[in-house]
């Protein structure tokens, strides 16, 4: 069934899951368990040298997990997939397969503001430098690379700006240099599919669109099986360099060889990065992603038409200063989303609540069916406001520089009917207008 | 507080009472007896002050289920309630325990002094995977007290081992090394996985960090992978300057000195609040489910564990195909004495025997035995065999091979609860195949 | 921070915002034995909102140097002596158990200085168990393990703290054995035990007053604290159910709702 390129059926048929070999029952069972009874030694001495695939332990993979791994894959175009235990494992886990200490790789500003204490401060304290290229020009990119840069890193649809990334500006630019482009595409997919524009490795946050029901953590790295990691092995040594953990084994070139397929960094992200520092997805979880991610391309769909009706809406508001979305930028970074985006804009959206922070406060607080809560991609609206609770970990500069404004509130618009998405938000922004009776500390 | 005529005694909670209790209060979920399973991944704010007051740390509650949920809560005050530490922090399995407990404390140009005794998984973290991002590890051999000594240097920021090394079975001298890291102003680490709290508290002999697998006897049923991070609140960290990040001023957290706050919960607010936060090995609210249920029976398991491992032990030893029997409860085991101090209730249920015949009759044995399950994991209810040489260990070359203890007719044995007469029965059937490998091997 | 008074270095926590002349003080001072931290849970919100949060460490206690004063009223003096030494002419005060103590007969010493007293598990008096007292004074840890098995309530005793992955009772004993037990509790269980003029101090006390008490506290029952507030004019009480002595912990967001609201009220925080 890999070979359907419809998402909707990718999302109830992808990978090679029909039915369990054991039972033949259709939906896909969960497999609640740690370890797998070996065949006999010798099964045993091939599934740990890497003769022979198989399942050894559920921390390095899990037959639930399976179904899910190659599901996200076949979404995203890829040929083989990892999960972790959430999305910030999955950038984690990207960036360490392919960093040491010393080295360095070039990051796009704009970026979610976990991800960017885990550059900015978290993995500096491992010797792995971040430099950070604004993407209004690809250009910048080029300019910051030098001997030790392993990668490129960037969201698709990044906030606060929802400026729809240059990906394959960017990711010719890489492979120019023998530098992957590593996409976090959390927020758009189906949409979007950045394999297809030359990213080498996507990475998703399982927990919002593909799961859908804000009731489970999940990451995902999805190997594109697209470049070639062996090409300029000063450039990529994780890749080159005999790994003394597997007998010498040299990823780019053992993994093409014992699978015939080019997925190298998947492999060893699983091996290496799951066997040593462990970040495991639990078969539940991955269950319960395989349950969200067979509605997402219809949630999908509805997430973006809701959001251009949202959209649409907040602009004629007399209380809304200004309103972010993808398709309301102007010139090149417009063009950028009609060449990126498919069938939608997707389901985020940007306001500037005229005045300032307290009426950003009071519209919040007004909210009556949208949820205030630190997510983004659940089929119910959402709502926050980043100055306050997702960026307060900032300092002033950093805010600015992610573009976080006082009165800025971020909605992630659910697929509720959108006559009431509407009404709450209207009736919200009403109430940030009027003057406050409460005393104001 | 009047009565004057009798002693006074803590009325507070035993053993047996937390590991059915601890964490939790009815009153507060409903009434529900049992724990609930949150399985959320986002909880809602009140107004936006209660949302800022939760990001900065100005009073306790859930943001995300990445960070914190209130059924892994529960599952982590009641692992630190056994250990008798003052904090604890979940992860989705024990290797990212102990990579999340090496990250609280190091970064690039550090090192740590590693007891060489290890699992496989670890030895590959601490010799491998942890040098690529700037973190050096000298290894000293378990029983070699004075070689941690020598071995801690300027950058040195703590030392860390198995209690009970893997799969040989040796003992570090926890009380002796833990004066020798407290000496140095650094912390002594311990993975406890193979005793739980039930046979070792750890902190009573000086360690300050505990980690456990509780994938294995905490949990017992091998259904879900499980980590977690205890902290025994004793460790001083302001004594010196070697814990910067957690004595200074941290940016990454609005200029937040974690040890001046937090005092003797400060390793586990970092790690949750920087750890946990950026690189995400968060543990699911269904598996901390299942390894609370695990944990409510963790005595009585841990008692038929170490009765049964005993009768194997007496079984092995009188065995005409057995050649040596490795377990702490062998009078002539180096570490007999120190064992009887540092595990009173019990000696584990860990064993590791070498088969005569060698390589060839170890292979013959585990693929003939039916009840104990060949695979890749110990403290099962269920007994487990493996023979580390062309398993676990199989990714070691010749030279680590020898270096982590491991010989050729080496069995490790994981002895379950089941009962002892049928697992005697199932090891006659292996021992039977294993001396006459040949008619068997190609089965 | 750090500073000094009498010439001993004094440690207070400015709960994670650097301390700001400009803004009116509160000086957060803990129970027996303990330290600033107890405070974790109420003064950074404080010091987020326009106030100096001051949780100080007694002298030779937690992070400060010097001896632990040995009377009530020592205390009380060494309190305001704080006020001075930060360059404040007034402040709020909040006390806990021996805290309560020390606040109430700073208040009535220096009614021109304290503009807001709250107490929890506060008590007139608080006279100790004769056998306690001395296991503490000989440095005996059983003394500590007493104080948190009475300290918290019954709740408290199976957890179920505010901050995830924390547990209440060896956290608490934690903090109690950071330094020497006979220097600490020892001293600080006898200047309780000799303290005689809490009711005649609370009579003098004319600023607003908040008392919460929990109907679990076994330290300073709920009778006991209600009796002291009675004392004290104009008065506020509020009483928390299924919580115990260490309410500031076990039930710290009822805590800091009841608190924000009082002191907030009766002593304005700088406006932004």
């Amino acid at each position: 069934m890999s070979k359907n390129k419809n998402p909707e059926t990718i999302a109830l048929h992808g990978g090679d899951y029909r039915s369990d070999p054991a039972t033949t029952a259709v939906a896909v069972p969960l497999y609640r368990t740690t370890s797998y009874q070996f065949n006999d030694t010798d099964h045993a001495a091939n599934l740990f040298a890497l003769k022979e695939f198989g399942n050894i332990y559920t921390r390095i993979m899990n037959p639930t997990n399976d179904v899910l791994e190659k599901r996200v894959a076949a979404l995203e175009g890829g040929l083989a997939a990892v999960t972790v235990g959430s999305g910030q494992a999955a950038s984690t886990f990207a960036i360490m397969n392919v960093c040491q200490s010393g080295d360095n790789f070039i990051s796009s500003t704009d970026l979610y503001g976990g991800t960017v204490n885990l550059f900015t401060h978290t993995l500096k304290k491992l010797g792995i430098e971040c430099r950070y290229a604004d993407p209004s020009d690809p250009n910048n990119f080029e300019k910051l690379i030098d001997d030790k840069t392993r990668c490129f890193y960037a969201e698709t649809l990044p906030n606060p700006y929802l400026r729809v990334f240059p990906i394959k500006e960017v990711s010719d630019i890489g492979r120019k240099h023998n530098i992957p482009l590593i996409m976090d595409n959390t927020a758009a997919p189906v949409i979007c599919k950045p394999l297809e524009h030359g990213a080498a490795v996507v990475v998703h946050s399982l927990t919002k669109f593909i799961g859908g029901h804000g009731t489970v953590i999940g990451g995902a790295l999805v190997d594109g099986g697209n470049f070639e990691w062996t090409k300029d092995p000063k450039r990529q040594p994780l890749f080159n360099e005999p790994d003394a953990s597997y007998g010498g084994a040299k990823w780019g070139e053992v993994v093409p060889q014992l699978t015939g397929a080019n997925v190298s960094f998947a492999v060893r992200a699983r091996v290496c990065l799951l066997r040593d520092l462990g970040a495991p997805l639990a078969p539940d979880n991955a269950w319960g992603i395989i349950q969200g991610l067979e509605t997402a391309p219809l949630r999908m769909k509805q997430h973006c038409s809701n959001a251009e009706k949202a959209v649409a809406f907040l602009q004629k508001h007399k209380n809304v200063e200004r309103v972010i979305y993808p398709t309301l930028h102007e010139g090149e970074i417009a063009a950028r989303s009609k060449k990126y985006m498919k069938g939608g804009n997707g389901a985020l959206v940007g306001i500037e609540v005229k005045g300032g922070v307290e009426a950003g406060k009071k519209f919040i607080e007004s909210l009556k069916m949208f949820y205030h809560v630190a997510n983004i991609g659940d089929a119910r609206s959402l709502a926050i406001h980043p100055a306050t609770t997702t960026h307060s970990q900032l300092t002033e500069e950093e805010l600015l520089a992610a573009g976080v404004t006082p009165g800025y509130v971020r909605l992630s618009i659910g697929i509720e009917h959108p006559d009431d998405i509407i009404a709450d938000l209207d009736q919200a922004l009403g109430a940030s207008g009027k003057p406050s009776l409460k005393a104001v500390s | 507080m009047s009565d004057k005529k009798k002693e006074l005694k803590p009325n507070t909670y035993k053993f047996d009472t937390l590991s059915l209790h601890a964490g939790y209060q009815p009153h507060k979920n409903a009434g529900s007896r049992q724990v609930p399973i949150y399985q959320t991944t986002s909880y809602l704010f009140d107004d936006v002050d209660h949302a800022a007051a939760l990001f900065n740390l100005e009073r306790g509650g859930h943001i995300y289920s990445r960070i914190s949920n209130p059924t892994v809560g529960v599952l982590e005050e009641r692992v630190a309630s056994l250990e008798g530490g003052t904090a604890a922090l979940a992860t989705s399995s024990g290797m990212s325990a102990i990579f999340l407990a090496v990250m609280t404390l190091c970064e690039a140009g550090d090192h740590l002094v590693v007891s060489s005794q290890l699992y496989g998984g670890t030895v590959n973290l601490f010799r491998l995977t942890l040098p690529k991002f700037g973190i050096k590890c000298t290894f000293v051999k378990p029983r070699d007290t004075e070689g941690f000594k020598k071995a801690i240097q300027k950058n040195t920021k703590g030392i860390f081992g198995e209690l009970v090394g893997n799969p040989g079975n040796e003992i570090m001298n926890m009380p002796e090394i833990a004066k020798i890291a407290h000496d140095a102003g650094i912390p002594l680490m311990v993975d406890a996985t193979y005793q739980t709290p039930y046979l070792c508290k750890p902190f009573e002999h000086g360690a300050d960090i505990v980690i456990h697998s509780l994938t294995k006897w905490m949990a017992g049923h091998g259904s879900s992978m499980a980590g977690i991070l205890v902290e025994g609140g004793k460790f001083d960290w302001m004594q010196n300057d070697k814990f910067p990040t957690m004595t200074k001023p941290y940016e990454g957290y609005h200029g937040l000195s974690f040890a001046e706050e937090f005092g003797p919960t400060a390793f586990t607010m970092k790690a949750r609040a920087e750890g946990m936060r950026d690189f995400g090995p968060c543990l699911s609210p269904q598996n901390a489910w299942n390894v609370l249920q695990g944990i409510e029976t963790l005595s009585v398991r841990m008692k038929k564990h170490c009765s049964n491992a005993e009768e194997m032990v007496k079984y092995l030893m009188n065995h005409e195909s057995v050649a040596w029997v490795s377990h702490p409860s062998v009078p002539d085991h180096p570490d007999h004495e120190l064992a009887k101090k540092l595990l009173p209730n019990g000696r584990g249920s860990m064993i590791a025997f070498g088969i005569k015949g060698g390589k060839e009759a170890g292979v013959a044995f585990i693929n003939n035995v039916k009840l104990a399950s060949h695979l890749a994991n110990v403290g099962d209810t269920r007994t487990l065999v493996i023979h580390p040489a062309s398993g676990t260990h199989s990714q070691m070359d010749e030279a680590t091979l020898k270096f982590a203890g491991l010989s050729h007719d080496m069995i490790r044995l994981s002895v379950g609860i089941e009962d002892i007469e049928d697992i005697k029965n199932d090891f006659e059937v292996g021992f039977r195949a294993a001396r006459k490998p040949r008619l068997v091997s190609n089965q | 921070m750090k500073f000094k008074v009498n010439n001993s270095e004094v440690y207070a926590s400015t709960g994670g915002r650097p301390f700001d002349k400009k803004k009116p003080l509160i000086i957060f001072v803990h129970g027996s034995g303990l330290t600033h931290m107890t405070w974790v849970l109420q003064t950074r919100y404080f010091a987020f909102h326009g106030y100096n949060a001051l949780a100080i460490d007694l002298p030779g206690h937690g992070l400060s140097g010097g001896e632990s004063l040995k009377s009530i009223e020592e205390m009380a003096d060494w309190v305001a002596a704080v006020i001075d030494a930060v360059g404040h002419k007034e402040a709020s005060l909040v006390g806990h158990s021996q805290g309560c103590l020390v606040t109430v007969e700073c208040t009535s010493r220096y009614p021109d200085k304290i503009k807001t007293l709250s107490l929890m598990g506060g008590a007139g008096a608080i006279p100790m168990n004769p056998q306690l007292l001395s296991l503490a004074e000989n440095n005996d840890p059983k003394a500590v393990d007493l104080m948190m098995d009475w300290a918290h309530g019954p709740a408290g005793h199976f957890g179920g703290h505010p901050v995830p992955g924390l547990y209440h009772i060896n956290t608490g004993t934690m903090l109690a054995k950071s330094r020497t037990i006979q220097n600490t509790l020892g001293v600080d269980f006898r200047a309780c035990d000799n303290y005689k003029n809490g009711f005649e101090a609370a009579k003098k006390i004319k600023c607003p007053t908040l008392s919460i008490l929990a109907t679990d506290d076994k330290m300073c029952p709920v009778k006991e604290g209600k009796k002291l507030a009675s004392l004290i004019e104009g008065s506020q009480i509020d009483i928390i159910d299924n919580c115990g002595h260490m309410m500031l912990l076990e039930e710290a967001d009822r805590v800091l709702t009841v608190l924000k609201k009082f002191i907030t009220t009766n002593y304005p925080p700088l406006s932004s």
